[in-house]
């Protein structure tokens, strides 16, 4: 996500790297604007990372 | 991505916002780190494994997860020796690469923001809740948590089920549902949402790994009201889970086991021994809510969620802060996925003008020439993922014999071939064994494909110069009691990739221009909302309806559960919708034809009727599908025959009318009317909800009247929980039937006459109401001609499928294609909303880029050897090949954009003339051969 450069233009801030942040983060980006993802553990990925499968089609959850 | 770092302050308004974050030190250098976990390995020190729900020891010095973003390792500060002693240090010695750093200190950054989105996530039930379930006192009674660590294959028992205390395996298990949630002794009124579908996700797992373990689920309703949910709790009943209707007074321990004391329905206490109890907990609100709303200034509700309307229902009380996922109130994913999307549409509307300004360009190297007679030089990389495949498949073996096969230069094992580290491991190779083609035996390229495909790209190869083998799904899982076997055949899948590989060429990448214009299907709340948003973010749409005039479903209804007016919403709406410069809104209108593909549609839309009737070409890029659904009608419960029988739509018009009259003294709902099972086969979702807005309204109007609901299971999840709880407290009386033991309405004279069994009282009964209400469920508005019109899948309930159930919610399969609302599946009003923002927002992708690319696996006509038959035209499912005059001879042609690399075309051409790129008869052939050839490497 490149260097840090805290002067841009067109920059959001979310709070909370869980698959909602990460998939704000996606889409804001794809979108054209530069994200800050913020999150206070040490990896993003949130609870979603800590399931194993998912409901109700039992995919894999990482 | 800033990891490890707090929230201290927020500043300034919306577009010009500073947020204060605090970076904690990992004690280890990010870019010198490369996550071999040697560290972890010396380091002395226990420490709980955060990750595994304490249910493993890790030490300080670890990282979570082999998949971690970042996929660096970081010393917990709480229990490392050196940071709380000064003493030990072992682990700067032992990192090669000399990342340990233990004089980094916390670092202050500001950022410049113009917007905020907060998505915190959920908060934990406290344990002292748990404890009347001898949580915490007895080891066999865990959380649900704690329970998918236990039964997933990378958690710390790799996947075995088992009891603490002893280790044995559980003969019976018990689920408690509702444990922390719809309680109001722990101050948690609503309903968590999630915890029925996971609990019957963990049942079905459970029984995956042990049939014989008995399982049941003690619940108060069954709250499977998502889309194809239900399917999944029949399917667990169908393999025995057993589902009691009861409330768990208490779990306490009984000789070695558990003993679960409940009250049934009748009234009865029971008890029942138990080898493992899992407790389905719910989802609070985050632990430091009340800090971001002091940081913020944003306003909570009771339950402290972030508060926000339902007409807006991202929407926080701060003007540029908008909130995603579960601190909006307890959610799954698809709908935290779903919430995300349209947050960056809102955010996007927001900084419109700033679009662009802050981005860098993600560059590639310059990509190495491949000729088509340049010798093979394949590098082979066979993953363990985890245990996943090597637990069945000896790894080691297949990585050797593809490494002794002709052309494969390079081979290897890795762990995780998808982690972080192993990308770099992957592309050093690349370029130290100027590998050629890469080839990949790891777990399915559905999911995984396009990251390695990233990887190529990154090392300076054309992405198509890979193979993928899949000998997760088709080795080890499917073979899983036969690991010899399931060896030999990811052999052979490997020889046959390397044999394709040997022939396999580079692909150019194409892209193409987008016309910035969408057209929306239907003008009801999602259709606008999605239009609005667009025009928000500087797009012109084309908002199409069919009826005379827009608005849709919200124009029957009169006001929300939670006591919003619908109609001056409506109005706004409307009025938004006409005024803007950026929406062409057509009514009586209906899609007659649509061309071309993603960025370059065609539609010709006819409008008026008889001599008025008018047809008109729009172009546009992209298409978003809000077709909407009605209410069902079912022939049952004398509905359309009795003037006193109505459905709840109908009596919402009747109590917004003024009729004195308009609030019966006695009323019956029946719920599920002609749905789960019945006509639909599906809950409709809003129905409960629908159910209890009318009776809160009655009551309002008519404070004596007596009202009886019959449902099957009260599906009135989150936050309306508390209208549910309202209305038991107002008298208003809930008796579940079972399906077996429906109600029946009979016409006796004037009057109605319902009779029922009282699963309460355990006896027949039978009344005489003023009226009865049907909870009718939803059905959608004909998805069969969009359907085929635009080659878009529906379920089996009619209603549109989705590309990823979880994960691209709004997207349909084909590309530039978007759905939202009713016509993906019953929903609220706010659901609603939130999924045609986000619509928008996946919508506004290829607007905003100008371009889309073209996968670069697409068929192609070999001119020269085409005949002019014109039998792949007729055949091509996409109306991707057209036919060309080449030289005054008929020749077929590829519309690449419009490919979808299905090769019915190159299957059917009678003179070979078409390939399909990455799948060349060449390529195929060898591979064929390679499967026979088990000797010949």
């Amino acid at each position: 996500m490149g260097k840090a450069m805290n002067n841009r233009e067109g920059a959001v801030m979310i709070l909370g790297g869980g698959i909602a942040g990460i998939q704000a983060a996606l889409d804001l980006t794809e979108l054209g604007f530069y994200v800050y993802l913020v999150e206070k553990s040490p990896a993003v990925g949130g609870v979603m990372a800590q399931l194993d499968k998912t409901f109700p089609t039992n995919d894999c959850s990482l | 991505m800033l990891t490890n770092a707090d929230f201290l302050a927020l500043e300034g308004t919306a577009g010009n916002f500073t947020a204060t974050i605090n970076l904690r030190p990992r004690y280890i250098d990010a870019d010198a780190c490369t996550a071999c976990g040697l560290c972890t390995q010396y380091c002395p020190k226990h420490h709980v494994d955060p990750y595994n729900e304490g249910l493993a020891i890790t030490r300080p010095i670890h990282i979570d997860y082999a998949q971690a973003v970042p996929a660096t390792y970081y010393i917990d500060p709480s229990s490392c020796l050196f940071l709380q002693h000064e003493t030990c240090q072992i682990c700067v010695p032992v990192c090669q690469s000399h990342a340990i750093n233990f004089k980094q200190q916390p670092e202050e950054r500001k950022l410049h923001v113009g917007a905020v989105i907060l998505s915190p996530g959920f908060g934990k039930i406290d344990p002292k809740t748990l404890a009347k379930f001898s949580y915490g006192k007895h080891p066999d009674v865990v959380t649900a948590f704690e329970f998918e660590r236990m039964t997933t294959a990378s958690g710390p028992f790799q996947g075995e089920v088992k009891c603490f205390s002893d280790g044995r395996h559980p003969k019976r298990m018990a689920f408690i549902q509702c444990v922390g949630s719809r309680d109001i002794g722990c101050n948690n009124g609503y309903c968590s949402s999630v915890c029925c579908m996971y609990a019957i996700k963990e049942a079905l797992v459970t029984k995956e790994h042990d049939p014989e373990v008995d399982i049941t689920i003690y619940y108060m309703d069954i709250r499977t009201q998502g889309k194809d949910f239900d399917a999944a709790r029949e399917r667990a009943e169908a393999i025995g889970i057993k589902f009691v209707r009861a409330k768990v007074a208490d779990v306490t321990p009984w000789e070695n086991r558990l003993q679960l004391t409940y009250a049934t329905l009748d009234g009865q206490h029971k008890f029942e021994p138990f080898d493992l109890v899992v407790l389905s907990v719910g989802l609070e609100s985050p632990k430091d809510a009340q800090k971001i709303a002091d940081i913020t200034k944003i306003g909570l509700n009771k339950y402290d969620f972030c508060a926000t309307n339902g007409f807006n229902p991202l929407q926080t009380s701060q003007e540029g802060i908008v909130v995603a996922g579960a601190f909006q109130g307890p959610k799954d994913i698809p709908e935290s996925v779903t919430q995300s999307s349209a947050a960056a549409s809102l955010t996007a509307a927001t900084l419109k003008k700033v679009r662009g300004k802050g981005v860098e360009l993600k560059t590639y190297p310059e990509e190495q020439k491949v000729a088509e007679d340049d010798e093979a030089r394949i590098g082979v990389f066979v993953c363990h993922c985890g245990i996943n495949i090597s637990s069945v498949v000896d790894v080691a073996a297949v990585a050797n014999y593809a490494g002794d096969m002709k052309n494969v230069t390079y081979y290897t094992e890795n762990l995780y071939s998808c982690s972080q580290d192993a990308q770099e491991v992957i592309k050093k190779k690349i370029k130290e064994h100027k590998l050629n083609r890469v080839v990949i035996a790891a777990c399915s390229p559905r999911t995984h494909e396009p990251l390695f495909q990233e990887t190529l790209r990154d090392a300076g190869l054309n992405r198509n110069l890979f193979e993928m083998v899949n000998i997760r799904d088709q080795c080890s899982w499917v073979h899983a009691g036969e690991p010899e076997l399931a060896t030999v055949k990811s052999k052979d899948l490997v020889r046959m990739a390397v044999s394709k590989a040997r022939h396999i060429q580079a692909l150019p990448e194409q892209t193409v221009p987008v016309t910035p214009k969408a057209l929306v299907v239907g003008a009801g709340v999602a259709g606008m909302t999605a239009a609005l948003n667009l025009a928000e973010q500087g797009f012109a749409s084309v908002l199409i309806e069919k009826g005379e005039s827009i608005g849709g479903n919200l124009k029957n209804l009169h006001h929300t559960l939670a006591g919003d007016e619908v109609q001056s919403h409506l109005k706004t709406l409307v009025d938004k919708v006409k005024q803007s410069k950026n929406i062409d809104v057509i009514c009586n209108a209906e899609l007659v034809q649509t061309a071309g593909f993603i960025g370059n549609f065609a539609s010709v839309i006819a409008s008026g009727s008889g001599k008025d009737k008018t047809e008109q070409t729009v172009d546009h890029g992209v298409i978003i599908v809000a077709t909407g659904g009605r209410e069902h009608r079912p022939d049952k419960y004398l509905l359309g025959k009795s003037k006193k029988v109505v459905t709840q739509q109908e009596l919402e018009k009747q109590l917004a009318g003024k009729a004195k009259t308009r609030a019966p003294g006695s009323i019956v709902m029946i719920q599920c009317a002609g749905s789960r099972g019945d006509d639909l086969n599906y809950c409709s979702k809003v129905c409960c909800n629908h159910a209890l807005k009318n009776i809160l309204k009655v009551k309002e109007i008519n404070p004596d009247s007596q009202i009886i609901v019959l449902y099957r299971d009260m599906r009135t999840y989150g936050f309306a929980e508390d209208a549910y709880t309202e209305a038991r407290k107002m008298g208003v009386v809930f008796i579940p039937y079972e399906v077996d033991r429906k109600p029946e309405v009979t016409q006796k004279g004037a009057k109605v006459q319902v009779r029922f069994f009282d699963s309460i009282m355990q006896e027949e009964v039978t009344m005489s109401p003023d009226l009865v209400a049907l909870s009718v469920g939803i059905v959608p508005d004909d998805t069969d001609t969009l359907s085929k019109l635009l080659k878009l899948p529906v379920t089996a309930n009619k209603f549109f499928l989705e590309a990823h159930v979880k994960l691209r919610p709004v997207e349909l399969s084909v590309s530039g294609v978007y759905v939202c609302g009713l016509a993906h599946g019953p929903k609220p009003v706010d659901e609603t909303i939130v999924q045609a923002q986000a619509a928008a927002a996946k919508a506004a992708i290829p607007l905003v880029k100008g371009y889309v690319k073209v996968d670069p696996i697409v068929s192609s006509v070999q001119q020269d050897k085409c005949i002019g038959c014109g039998l792949c035209v007729s055949l091509c499912p996409y109306g991707a090949i057209v036919m060309q005059k080449v030289d005054g001879k008929r020749k077929a042609e590829t519309v690449s954009a419009s490919c979808k690399a299905c090769g019915i075309c190159a299957a059917h051409c009678p003179t070979f003339a078409i390939s399909m790129g990455g799948f060349t008869n060449e390529q195929l052939i060898s591979q064929i051969e390679a499967f026979g050839a088990t000797g010949d490497r």
